[in-house]
């Protein structure tokens, strides 16, 4: 791969241009999931079970067919019963049954908001009062929300059909625990030996929403000859097409989608919920079916991410070399097996250099919803206790957080617990970023406390397709395979002007149906700017190769004898001729007589993704009162390898950040007794608001990636790594608190300051 | 009962439709009046993805009902861009890159024009608290802070 | 399916014949904040919304702060921030009204309907109750008034008779130097339900002495409880006044586990607010 330009040289990467879909965005043109419609289309809805766990005795949905205005109801008898089939897919795996058995419930309901029953109805209004009508007979089983209760012996067990994998001899017995997984390098025990100081703690994180603000929306229509077609917003129209075919056996060439304009995913829409239901819906009845969420039904029915329990030892000799470090986790996978329990393990200690290092790790189904993947799926839960155990090793050395992290950072050549070495990363340089910063050495307040942590994240390239296309008129169009989440097609747009050397306003970029592209792999991963960037970048690479063969031969001399300069073909040197430079556009106009349309579309497989670092500082003022924790100033720091457009990738690090403080501190799934959450909204699930933040100063460092032309690593995960554990020690150095539970919520940080004053008060 | 005949004026113009007693202003907007800018995003007032300005007042769409906007003036998103030139607030998000998905920035828009219009010069606290309603998952808000922050700079002609 | 009626009277006779004479399920609309809500969960299914804000006097505030204010069932809470007058004199109603919901929110809800949702949690009813607030209530046998802490009996329950709806809430005359506050305790800096709210109004003498005061809670029971203020009474609110506060405070909660707070978190919290909230008032009423 050779590198584009050195950053000097660069006219349009690197700078701040308005988004091609800015203005619809803005003005309220943009057509979203719940926007798009199809004529004659009908209303959808789905029957969700109000128990977590029950067999489903018996659904008569005779009734509810019978109330006029109702076209259509499915249960699992017009869903396919495939059979288990694994597949590794984005971020995680998959197993397709799982899938369909959670899209709709077959002989069991998992959790509440499991779906059992949908209909189709010529408005809301009747789709609901058909809901009411149908009759689910139900045996209610005894449920197990907590992650330690399900791995308990006696507990309820989910799935008859699950025994641990990883562990030999296979058991015999199903169990709640999908699988046991461990990471080892090196040998802890005598590392622990040779430690002169070692921490030791339990911590445990909630379950997390990605929190999207547009609930899930999707319009499908299936004609009688098979052909599908579906609108959906989501982080891949390609997934959609694939899920759909698999769960209700359609061809993929059956299938086109569209996808809308998606209002935010975090890895939460990365998997399908309501498409397969709405074609399924649309066979019963004949019509185009629309079905969007309530905000309730996404928190009930939609992924969160994990919660778990994170045991940590760490330790070090005086100096602060770091010898050993080991930890436990056991992940809640909701209904079905899955959580992120992998990357977990390799993330919590992917920042150091370290010899000796033990990972043990459990993947646990409980009567949750499934988990989906969110935004760095496992490691924020994972570095939330590494990170927090460091900080306490520090404090027990007495050095400085940084010092210590410097004097163990992992570095080219430091070999991962997962078996990786990692090659050239930006880790050293970010955590002096951070270390030079003025926030680090700025003064303090009563009640008031700085916090560090850092965070890893791999980064993913995989399959994108990407066009660049000359119009006659010398402008260019991008298109690719990838949804625009939060600002690609402006990064697409000014990679591909860079190469051709034309002005980023010369170039569009747009996002077709699946039908239009070559196949692109989901937005998630961090993998877009990175691999659909890649493929982009290629294809105006052979436009520019098409552009001066063409310039060639209008000038009749070789092609080898054309050099191509900010936008114009130009004679290689004074042998190849006096003539004068030919602009894009000169070219694009005789394009008929020279060969033809010119334009170019590549699909790659991407390797070689740079992993990204981060460093967080936070400060934060508690009221030792009432436990409330102010965020008074917060920075972040990270290797971004290079900015294409420098304001999205702070946007990223910004709400990244901002994620992990939600987590950090409110967010949280609550259960009551029956196995119901108890704040299924935006009113109890407390996403941080405008008020609860500051300003978010995001530092990029850029150590390029030496596998991208333009250097690019993925920007959009890492930042939520670091937060929960900087929120921490700042909140351990505002008040010396003991904390090790997310979130850290006023009742939990008042009881803490209780703790604390307790002993002082035997004195 | 029936449905009953409302007569309103959206965006400046008069607008007539009908509507189910039960039903509110946002889902008549989207599905009756094909103003699909407004956007829900929780349908309980708690994220203001659906703000209008009703009489020179900001509310969620969702928390009143179609019939209730009989005789008042409502504005939308689709109504804050004079014909093909935006507003300062829509210009500054752009330039700030103050959205990422874009879904809750339309409410965001009315809610910043709201805001300007009672008071001009606002301090990065006033707009922090005004804008609370409005729930961003995206970017944080510090753009978003700062897109506010300069189109109340340039509406006061600074 | 039941069908639903709205209608919007344009007197109070009206208003109070049709919901007299209502056979079913019925809900009065003012600023509809949390009637929407409900609607929509499907909490109530009412036949008949009765919508208050068509009728003259419903909405706006008269008065001043010699002569006490009366304040339209249906006014909003923005209108209540804009009203410099009230603001001036009652600024602890006015900061509660104006911490209900989101500021799009307030471009909606009503004290009316703050109070007549029932909520233990509402922002405005410990401030209203502080501030001896009364409410003037239509119905079939005519007008009365009451003080406002008698009208939520319980959760979502009100001691108005069929028939009845709040035409305006009046707050007295100020009388010396007398000032309010109300502080809530939430998790984020807006939008969430009060774990525990507070509202106090005191008056002071010349030399800063104590010589009224009424304290409301709200969250910490099944409706809003008063607090003694007896053990504030005589003082200039010194440290020692404020410890017994905290306890006489905490003394009268009895709240619930929920999903906002546990009962020893919003007990001990509830000290902490009668103290912040009385150091407000007394600050205040003593700048008078």
């Amino acid at each position: 791969m050779t590198f584009i330009g050195n950053k000097s040289d660069l006219r349009v990467v690197g700078t701040r241009p308005v988004r091609p879909d800015g203005v619809d965005k803005v003005t309220g043109r943009a057509v979203y999931g719940a926007d798009a419609t199809m004529p004659g289309q009908i209303i959808g809805k789905v029957l969700r079970s109000p128990h977590p766990h029950a067999r489903i005795i018996s659904i008569d949905t005779s009734k509810a067919e019978k109330l006029p205005g109702v076209k259509g109801v499915i249960t699992s008898a017009d869903i396919p019963n495939i059979p288990s089939e694994e597949a590794f897919v984005g971020e995680g795996p998959m197993n397709f049954r799982d899938l369909s058995l959670n899209c709709m419930a077959r002989d069991k309901v998992l959790y509440e908001g499991h779906v059992v029953a949908a209909v189709a109805a010529i408005n809301d209004a009747v789709a609901d009062a058909a809901l009411k009508l149908i009759d689910v007979k139900y045996e209610v089983l005894p449920h197990v929300i907590d992650v330690e209760e399900a791995m308990a012996p006696g507990a309820p067990i989910l799935h008859d059909t699950l025994f641990t994998a990883g562990v030999t001899p296979k058991p015999t017995t199903p169990s709640n625990v999908a699988k046991q997984v461990r990471f080892t390098i090196g040998d802890v025990e005598a590392g622990f030996k040779q430690a002169d100081v070692i921490v030791e703690q339990t911590y445990t994180t909630a379950p997390v929403h990605q929190a999207y603000i547009e609930p899930h929306a999707c319009v499908a229509a299936i004609a009688a000859d098979g052909q599908v077609l579906i609108t959906a917003s989501s982080q891949g129209h390609f997934m959609i097409r694939a899920y759909t075919a698999k769960l209700l056996g359609i061809d993929i060439a059956n299938i086109r989608v569209t996808n809308a304009e998606i209002g935010g995913g975090f890895g939460g829409k990365t998997v399908v919920y309501l498409e397969p239901l709405a074609v399924a819906l649309s066979k019963k009845s004949g019509r185009p079916v629309k079905m969007t969420m309530t905000r309730e039904d996404v928190f009930r029915g939609t992924g969160p991410t994990s919660g778990g329990t994170i045991w940590v030892k760490v330790g070090a000799t005086k100096d602060g070399k770091i010898t050993a470090a080991q930890t436990v986790i056991k992940l809640q996978a909701g209904a079905f097996p899955g959580s992120p329990i992998n990357p977990a393990l390799m993330c919590a200690f992917a920042m150091y250099d370290l010899a000796n290092v033990d990972t043990l790790g459990y993947d646990v189904v409980s009567n949750r919803p499934k988990v989906a993947a969110y935004r760095a799926p496992g490691a924020p839960i994972s570095s939330f206790a590494a990170e927090s155990a460091i900080d306490d090793l520090a404090r027990k050395l007495g050095m400085d957080p940084i010092e210590l992290r410097l004097k163990n950072a992992a570095k080219q050549g430091s070999k991962t617990v997962y078996g990786v070495t990692h090659g050239v990363i930006g880790y050293e340089e970010v955590l002096n970023a951070a270390k030079a910063h003025p926030h680090w050495t700025a003064p303090l307040g009563k009640n008031q406390g700085r916090g560090l942590a850092t965070g890893f994240w791999f980064n993913i390239g995989g399959e994108s397709t990407g066009g660049v296309f000359i119009n006659e008129d010398g402008t260019a169009s991008v298109v690719t395979g990838s949804p625009d989440i939060g600002g690609s097609r402006a990064s697409m747009a000014m990679m591909a002007a860079e190469v051709l050397g034309i002005p980023y306003e010369k170039v569009r970029a747009v996002i077709p149906d699946t039908a239009s592209i070559g196949f692109t792999h989901v937005t998630g991963g961090s993998r877009v700017t990175y691999a659909t960037g890649m493929a982009v970048t290629q294809a105006a690479q052979a436009v520019v190769e098409d552009l001066k063969k063409r310039a060639a031969m209008i000038w009749d001399i070789s092609p080898e004898a054309v050099e191509w300069k900010d936008g114009e073909a130009v004679p290689a040197g004074a042998n190849a001729g006096g003539f004068d430079p030919l602009p894009l556009a000169a070219i694009a106009l005789k394009a008929a007589k020279t060969g033809g349309p010119i334009g170019s579309e590549i699909s790659v497989n991407a390797q070689g993704a740079g992993p990204g670092f981060g460093a967080h500082i936070c400060d934060v003022e508690v009221d030792p009162e009432t436990g409330h924790t102010t965020i008074l100033r917060y920075t972040a720091v990270q290797d971004v390898g290079r900015a294409i457009h420098p304001a999205y990738v702070e946007g990223q690090i910004q709400g990244g950040a901002v994620q992990g403080i939600g987590w950090a501190l409110n967010e949280e799934y609550i259960y009551n007794k029956k196995g119901h959450m108890d704040n299924a909204g935006f009113l109890d699930y407390r996403i941080p608001v405008a008020s609860d933040l500051p300003m978010i100063e995001a530092v990029l460092v850029e150590v390029p990636n030496t596998r991208h032309p333009f250097g690019v690593r993925g920007v959009g995960e890492v930042p939520i790594v670091p937060p929960m554990a900087a929120v921490r020690n700042a909140i351990r150095g505002a008040l010396d608190l003991e904390l090790f539970h997310l979130p850290m919520s006023p009742p939990r940080v008042r009881a803490a300051v209780d703790a604390a004053k307790a002993p002082k008060a035997a004195e | 009962m029936s449905k009953i005949h409302v007569e309103t004026t959206i965006n400046g113009e008069p607008m007539e439709f009908l509507a189910n007693p039960g039903e509110s202003l946002l889902d008549a907007l989207r599905n009756t009046l094909n103003l699909t800018g407004t956007k829900e995003g929780c349908g309980s007032g708690d994220c203001g993805a659906c703000t209008v300005i009703i009489d020179g007042r900001m509310t969620c769409s969702c928390l009143v009902l179609a019939v209730e906007a009989g005789g008042h003036e409502i504005t939308t998103i689709e109504g804050i861009a004079q014909g093909d030139t935006l507003h300062p607030i829509q210009q500054k998000f752009l330039e700030n890159a103050a959205l990422q998905c874009g879904f809750c920035t339309p409410g965001f828009i009315v809610a910043t024009k709201a805001l300007l219009d009672k008071n001009p010069n606002p301090t990065e606290t006033e707009i922090r608290f005004w804008l609370a309603g409005n729930l961003c998952r995206c970017t944080g808000y510090d753009k978003i802070v700062r897109a506010v922050q300069d189109a109340a700079a340039e509406m006061r002609g600074g | 399916m039941p069908s639903l009626n709205y209608v919007a009277p344009t007197t109070v006779s009206d208003a109070v014949k049709i919901l007299a004479d209502a056979s079913g399920p019925t809900r009065v609309l003012s600023g509809g904040t949390d009637l929407l809500v409900q609607l929509r969960a499907g909490r109530i299914s009412p036949e008949l919304i009765v919508d208050t804000k068509k009728i003259p006097g419903i909405m706006g505030i008269t008065g001043s702060a010699a002569e006490g204010f009366t304040i339209g069932a249906a006014t909003t809470g923005a209108e209540l921030g804009d009203h410099q007058a009230l603001k001036a004199a009652y600024p602890g109603v006015v900061e509660a009204a104006n911490l209900i919901g989101s500021k799009q929110v307030q471009g909606r809800a009503s004290l009316a309907g703050n109070l007549c949702n029932a909520s233990p949690a509402a922002d405005s009813v410990p401030a209203v109750i502080a501030a001896g607030g009364t409410v003037t209530i239509a119905g079939p046998s005519g007008t009365r008034t009451a003080p406002a802490e008698s009208i939520v009996t319980g959760p979502g329950r009100t001691s108005l008779a069929k028939g009845e709806f709040i035409v305006s809430f009046h707050l007295p005359a100020i009388k010396g130097k007398t000032s309010d506050a109300y502080l809530r305790f939430i998790p984020r800096t807006e939008m969430d339900i009060a774990v525990v709210g507070c509202g106090v109004s005191i008056t002071v003498d010349a030399g800063g002495t104590i010589t009224a005061a009424k304290i409301s809670l709200g969250a910490v029971a099944p409706t809003q409880v008063p607090v003694d203020a007896s053990c504030i009474i005589g003082t200039k609110l010194d440290d020692a006044a404020l410890a017994k506060l905290d306890a006489a405070a905490q003394a009268m909660c009895n709240p619930i586990d929920d999903k906002r707070g546990t009962i020893e978190f919003r007990t001990k919290v509830a000290g902490v607010l009668a103290r912040r909230t009385a150091k407000i008032a007394y600050d205040r009423a003593g700048a008078r």
